[in-house]
């Protein structure tokens, strides 16, 4: 109709090959349901799909035990898998968004929080929190005992982005220059932190300093996706709420104050809940790398760059690739596990290559 | 009333913008000329409410606007800005949206309509990074005045534009000052900070001059546009002529004496 009020002007929701927002949200919400029952099907014991289902719907009603699924596969899915795939789900979706809003919020689509240092500076804090932490541990409350990891790693994630932003700007305007070879110097620095402190620490050295730089969701329980729930769930609320006013952001600072939005205070939640993500996914899987980066990226390419639907495309786009980047750690070696990272980077790492060559990302 | 009283900017011991009292009226253009440095970009950004004055204060209605929320203000003063960089690959109709401060019924229409307004049919599908200088400033004059057609209706809208012509061809000069009369013409005010002064004098209903901060004149072109003043502001040897509707300069009647192509 509204084409019909203006003749001759051509009103066009979808140029540029895009698809309607709509649509794209629902496709990568699609994507994240499949990666989430094929986490829960595919393994050792490969499940039907059918079966996964049918396991889920009965556990989420009355649990009764006449159902026609062996008690074995209902174990496999529900006490195994199920943890897994959720924290998967939870650290994906985490990682994507923090990604989606970090780079909002410096306006450079390279401003990853693993690439910029700030989830090594999240594994640094949590590392140094077990570690040095532990002797205190026990004069804390239970509370706290529980709760310290994730808020340790929140703590380092927060001080390393503020120390990235203070570095990089100057009189107003941020270099990306030096905002990505401070990340880089702050995340060599910290991964170097991490790595001297196992160290130290002498037990299953290489086996926990794997976990810290290259990530796992292969020690997922139910307390821990408590534990991380919270953090992750904050920043996919509350991350939504930040779209119009990160939207306004990429026209300049100056220019978002001028259309209405408080810019120190929008900066100062994004940064807020970006450490919060970082850190709790972090605390549970190490740092994972490159879906914070690739996979804004992919939806801004894709949808196009406004931030109603990168974040919420963006957060189920990270779930569907990190579960099906496990699925890749699972089984590739079975029955030994590769760290997570190292999937992500191995399919990350030439596609981001890809990408800088095809059309410039710098400058 | 938007009003600068007194309003100063102190920087690094630097005083670029001194004890400037400024007050947009309604239903008027205002035009800030100025030589380089003079500290327009900086006024206008203290009367903004981008910069924080040092001294002074700008207010509306006789509020200091430092104390109105962002979204306040932005509901009855737009700003065209000088750059016109924007991060990521947004499109032309994405960037007018944002002026409309949350999307209304109608959205499309009326962004289609704006983009007509400044002479770019058919843009709206187009990625922002591929247009030229000139086009980008028209984009964001058409997200400015997409801002004011969504302020509040009951009071009067305030326009601010700094050198909205600057990459413009004459034809997009024309169209830019006869959005800002019409603006004014609607009762709304515009302050514009131009460099050219014929285009100045053919838009102002009031003509104020900035040399190093200071306010040193001020008030209809014909009455600022005197050989005298641009001999001081501008330090010009000129003749400006006139025509029935106002002042103007020719480059040619630069007075021809010492090395007035030299600076001082």
């Amino acid at each position: 109709m509204t084409v019909a009020a203006a003749p001759g002007v051509r009103v066009s929701r979808r140029a540029a090959g895009r698809p309607a927002a709509v649509v794209g949200i629902a496709a990568c919400a699609t994507l994240a349901a499949l990666a989430f029952v094929g986490a829960l099907a595919i393994g050792p014991v490969t499940i039907a799909p059918t079966h996964v289902l049918a396991i889920l719907a009965d556990a989420f009603s009355a649990p009764t035990d006449e159902i026609g699924t062996a008690l074995r596969e209902r174990m496999v899915v529900l006490d195994i898998r199920l943890p897994r795939a959720v924290l998967g789900l939870l650290t994906g979706a985490g990682t994507a968004l923090a990604g989606a809003v970090m780079q909002g919020v410096f306006r450079n689509p390279l401003a990853d929080p693993g690439l910029v240092g700030v989830a090594p500076g999240a594994a640094l804090a949590a590392v140094a929190f077990i570690v040095l932490g532990a002797p205190a541990l026990e004069l804390l409350p239970a509370a706290l005992q529980t709760l310290g990891l994730p808020l340790a790693a929140f703590a380092g994630s927060l001080a390393t982005t503020l120390v990235i932003a203070r570095l990089a700007m100057r009189d107003g305007t941020m270099s990306v220059a030096t905002l990505l070879f401070s990340g880089l110097a702050l995340g060599a620095l910290a991964s170097a932190g991490t790595g001297l402190l196992v160290f130290i620490s002498s037990e299953q050295q290489s086996r926990e300093f794997i976990f810290w730089t290259l990530g796992s969701l292969g020690g997922a329980t139910w307390p821990k996706v408590a534990l991380v729930a919270p953090f992750v769930g904050a920043l996919l609320i509350g991350g939504p709420f930040l779209a119009r006013g990160l939207d306004a952001l990429a026209l300049g600072e100056a220019e978002a104050f001028h259309v209405g939005v408080p810019v120190e205070r929008l900066k100062r939640l994004a940064i807020l809940a970006v450490a919060a993500g970082v850190g709790a996914c972090v605390a549970a899987a190490g740092v994972i790398g490159f879906v914070g980066l690739v996979v804004p990226h992919l939806v801004r390419m894709w949808l196009g760059p406004g931030h109603r639907v990168l974040l919420p495309a963006s957060a189920l786009l990270g779930a569907a690739v990190l579960l099906a980047a496990d699925i890749c750690a699972r089984m590739l070696a079975a029955p030994a596990e590769l760290p997570l990272g190292v999937v992500t980077a191995l399919v990350g790492a030439p596609f981001f290559l890809w990408l800088l060559l095809r059309r410039r990302l710098i400058g | 009333m938007y009003t600068a009283e007194a309003i100063g900017l102190t920087l690094n011991g630097r005083a670029l913008v001194r004890d400037v009292s400024l007050t947009l009226e309604p239903g008027t253009v205002t035009v800030l000329v100025g030589p380089n440095g003079a500290g327009k970009s900086s006024l206008l950004k203290l009367i903004a409410g981008e910069t924080a004055p040092t001294s002074g204060r700008a207010t509306l209605d006789g509020t200091d606007i430092r104390r109105l929320s962002p979204a306040v203000l932005a509901r009855r003063r737009a700003v065209l800005p000088q750059s016109a960089e924007v991060a990521f690959a947004f499109r032309v109709d994405e960037v007018v949206r944002i002026g409309l401060l949350g999307s209304q019924p109608g959205t499309e229409a009326r962004i289609a309509r704006l983009l007509e307004r400044v002479d770019l049919p058919d843009f709206a599908g187009r990625s922002y990074d591929s247009l030229s200088g000139g086009e980008r400033q028209r984009v964001q004059l058409a997200r400015a005045l997409a801002q004011v057609e969504v302020m509040d209706p009951d009071k009067p809208r305030y326009l601010l534009l700094d050198e909205p012509t600057a990459s413009l061809d004459l034809a997009h000069q024309l169209l830019v000052l006869r959005e800002a009369r019409a603006h004014a013409a609607a009762g709304g005010a515009v302050l514009a900070v131009l460099h050219d002064l014929n285009l100045a004098a053919m838009a102002a209903d009031r003509m104020v001059v900035l040399v190093a901060g200071e306010l040193v004149a001020g008030g209809p072109p014909a009455a600022v546009m005197t050989d005298a003043t641009l001999a001081s502001a501008f330090r010009i040897a000129a003749r400006v002529n006139a025509v029935p509707n106002g002042p103007f300069l020719l480059p040619q009647a630069i007075v021809p004496e010492g090395d007035v192509l030299s600076p001082r």
